[in-house]
């Protein structure tokens, strides 16, 4: 497509010849009626001054008799003039006058009309004229009439004027409409091409904003904003693989090291069997690990929101306590309930569920502090204003504050917990969940130990963003 | 301990995967059948009856879940077990609302795909309306909510009562962890630790303590199995 082509194509330069199209209409028609207009006027004019002559012809008549009459006429006729005069005898001979030819029924009847004529010693066709009849007392007939080719030359004049005044408008338009179609083409260019880099891979382009605050700069601004969002889940998603590819890879590699391992030196058939066991074992951590992190991946997209309702948070502590106590108890731990009926929010069970259990099996993990007397656990849901609180407390080692916003990243574990088995996961899902609800996952220190708390909102209108 | 093998139809396009599992079901004394999509799934199971079927959901030609839609719509109420890629929470209920009867996240363990399907063939069984279950010497009243031993009651926790109904009412058969959660806590998430195996220690030491003979057995690498000792 040539520059000039595209120039053409643009709204801008659509519009402009849009409101070109209905001003030239507008114009034309308003021509037109000037014209008809004028026409009327004049020729109401010529009428009024045929009668008058007419008049004063009488007049000549009644004070100077037929012949008083005729030398007038004659006298006028000879000067020039737009005025017409035509006299003839009963018998039709022309007595006096100065016109040429005429339509042949003209002076049969009287009265005024609008003819052709040509002027006496005239060389030109026959130009319009509007004529008077009467009918002299002695049956002679006189004609009085004024040319009206005026009227033409007025008509032709108005049109050649407005008709040079339009073409200048439409030049003047049409050379408007370009630049300002060229304009928006510019800034309309300058969009398409940051689109195109940031299509072909580049996300860090950014549209033009040129400070005016018109509808482009917001369009643009709009769309900044947007791409700024594009930009930070492409970078969570680039995470997420890295990470994959990093956490994966590591028991792929001992799942694969075992098999070899065997191959090369097992020789009984449970020797074998042993290690097919820790191949399953290993297998199915990877699928947990791998369902933790869709869990996390479908949580930050905000997916299961619609499956989200009113649920008993107390009943749901209740049952997760119910669950671990025996595990508690076998670590050496009590857990502590806190909760009150009616405690309610909005959300999805299972994944808030999921995000207590994360909390109660870390500290239950991590909870006790070599030495400590206080080997109690935590574990309570109250108001927090609009909000619900749900907190898992326990005395161990705690978190140092440096590694807290770490710890809620995905895969990381502190150099204290590597020995233990875990997949650094447990609080980056009960963060994300944790946001998913519109809420806040929060660690605190618990002097000692670590204190979590987690705070959603209560009610579904405040959930609703 | 499975005295009828079970007609198992097993609705499954990947090939490899049917026949691991055909091989497998015919090892644990089933007679498995096999159907590669959907619309000869749905011909096999209306002319042939099954104990249960296992029906992935995603199926060339007519997807798992309008399949068992069709069936139900049929008055056929086999016991149907869905296999899915899919394992959200809301692929589960969508699954359960069309009509199946339990929901399995691939990959799985075939020891736990066993288990589901014998406890879902023994679901239509009657021995799931009775009030008293009994194994061996131990008796639970469902309705007294009363457990004896050899005579001689035992108190148990309202958790620990619905644990053992749970384990009796499929006595003879695998039990897995991921089912006690489910049918017992109602829980359908993942607790990372050994939190069931507390449980039925705790549970054991109420029933099997001082007994000579174990009645609460331990399927290494599967779950648990209640089942009478002394037989």
């Amino acid at each position: 497509m040539t520059a000039l082509a595209k120039l053409f194509r643009t709204t801008a330069f659509k519009l402009v010849l849009g409101l070109l199209a209905v001003f030239v209409l507008a114009a034309g028609l308003g021509l037109a009626f000037v014209v008809w207009e004028s026409g009327r006027v004049i020729q109401a004019q010529s009428a009024r001054m045929v009668d008058a002559e007419t008049a004063n012809l009488a007049e000549r008549y009644r004070l100077g008799g037929f012949l008083g009459m005729a030398e007038a006429i004659s006298e006028r006729a000879a000067q020039p003039g737009s005025f017409l005069y035509l006299l003839t005898a009963p018998n039709g001979e022309v007595l006096t006058g100065n016109v040429g030819t005429l339509p042949t029924d003209v002076l049969a009847k009287h009265g005024t009309r609008e003819v052709q004529y040509t002027r006496l010693g005239a060389n030109q066709g026959p130009t319009p004229a509007l004529v008077r009849v009467e009918r002299l007392p002695n049956g002679s007939r006189l004609l009085v009439g004024r040319d009206l080719s005026e009227r033409a030359r007025f008509a032709e004049i108005l049109v050649s004027t407005m008709l040079g005044g339009l073409a200048l408008v439409v030049l003047v338009a049409l050379v408007g409409g370009a630049i300002l179609a060229r304009r928006v083409l510019v800034r309309m260019d300058a969009v398409t091409a940051t689109s195109r880099t940031i299509m072909a891979g580049d996300l860090s382009g950014r549209l033009p904003v040129s400070g005016s605050g018109d509808e482009f700069d917001r369009l643009a601004t709009a769309t900044n904003d947007m791409l700024e969002r594009i930009g930070e889940l492409m970078e969570g998603l680039r995470q997420v693989t890295d990470d994959v590819a990093h956490d994966l890879k590591t028991p792929i590699t001992r799942l694969r090291n075992q098999a070899e391992e065997a191959l090369r030196s097992a020789k009984t058939e449970e020797e074998y069997r042993a290690t097919l066991d820790r191949v399953i074992e290993e297998s199915d951590g990877m699928i947990r690990t791998f369902n933790t992190m869709l869990l996390i991946a479908r949580s930050e997209s905000g997916a299961a929101r619609q499956s989200m309702s009113a649920l008993d948070a107390a009943e749901l502590v209740e049952s997760i306590a119910e669950l671990y106590e025996p595990a508690a108890e076998e670590a050496g731990l009590s857990l502590v309930v806190r909760t009150s009926p009616g405690l309610t929010v909005h959300g999805n069970r299972e994944l808030i569920g999921q995000a207590l259990v994360n909390l109660v099996e870390n500290a239950l993990k991590y909870g006790v502090l070599d030495g400590g007397t206080d080997k109690t656990v935590e574990l309570a849901v109250e108001e927090a204003g609009d909000r619900l609180r749900f907190l898992v407390a326990d005395h161990g080692p705690g978190i140092s504050e440096a590694d807290r916003a770490r710890v809620l990243e995905r895969f990381v574990r502190l150099e204290t917990s590597r020995t233990r088995p875990g997949s650094g996961l447990g609080l980056s899902l009960a963060d994300a969940i944790a946001r998913l609800h519109g809420g806040t996952l929060e660690l605190n220190d618990n002097n000692p130990g670590l204190r979590v708390t987690m705070d959603l909102p209560r009610e579904r209108s405040e959930t609703a963003r | 301990m499975y005295e009828a093998p079970m007609r198992i139809l097993l609705v499954e396009d990947d090939r490899e995967a049917a026949a691991y599992l055909v091989k497998a079901l015919r090892e644990a004394g089933h007679v498995p059948d096999h159907a590669v999509d959907g619309e000869d799934g749905l011909a096999q199971a209306d002319s042939n009856p099954y104990d249960v079927l296992v029906v992935d959901r995603m199926l060339p030609r007519l997807d798992g879940l309008t399949l068992i839609g069709r069936l139900r719509a049929e008055g056929n109420r086999t016991p149907a077990l869905i296999l899915s890629a899919l394992g959200q929470v809301d692929d589960r209920v969508a699954g359960l609302r069309a009509g199946g009867d339990d929901y399995l996240t691939k990959p799985y363990a075939f020891s736990e795909l066993l288990a589901r399907i014998e406890a879902l063939g023994r679901r239509s069984a009657p021995n799931s309306a009775d009030t008293v279950y009994r194994t061996g010497d131990l008796e639970l009243d469902r309705l007294a909510h009363k457990v004896t031993r050899g005579g001689a009651e035992i108190v148990l926790q309202p958790r620990e009562f619905r644990l053992l109904e749970y384990l009796m009412r499929h006595a003879g058969q695998v039990v897995t962890r991921t089912m006690l959660l489910e049918n017992v806590w109602d829980y359908h998430f993942d607790p990372q630790t050994n939190v069931i195996d507390v449980h039925i220690s705790r549970l054991r030491s109420k029933i099997d303590k001082g007994f000579e003979a174990p009645i609460l057995h331990t399927i290494r690498g599967a779950g648990y199995m209640i089942r009478d000792g002394a037989r």
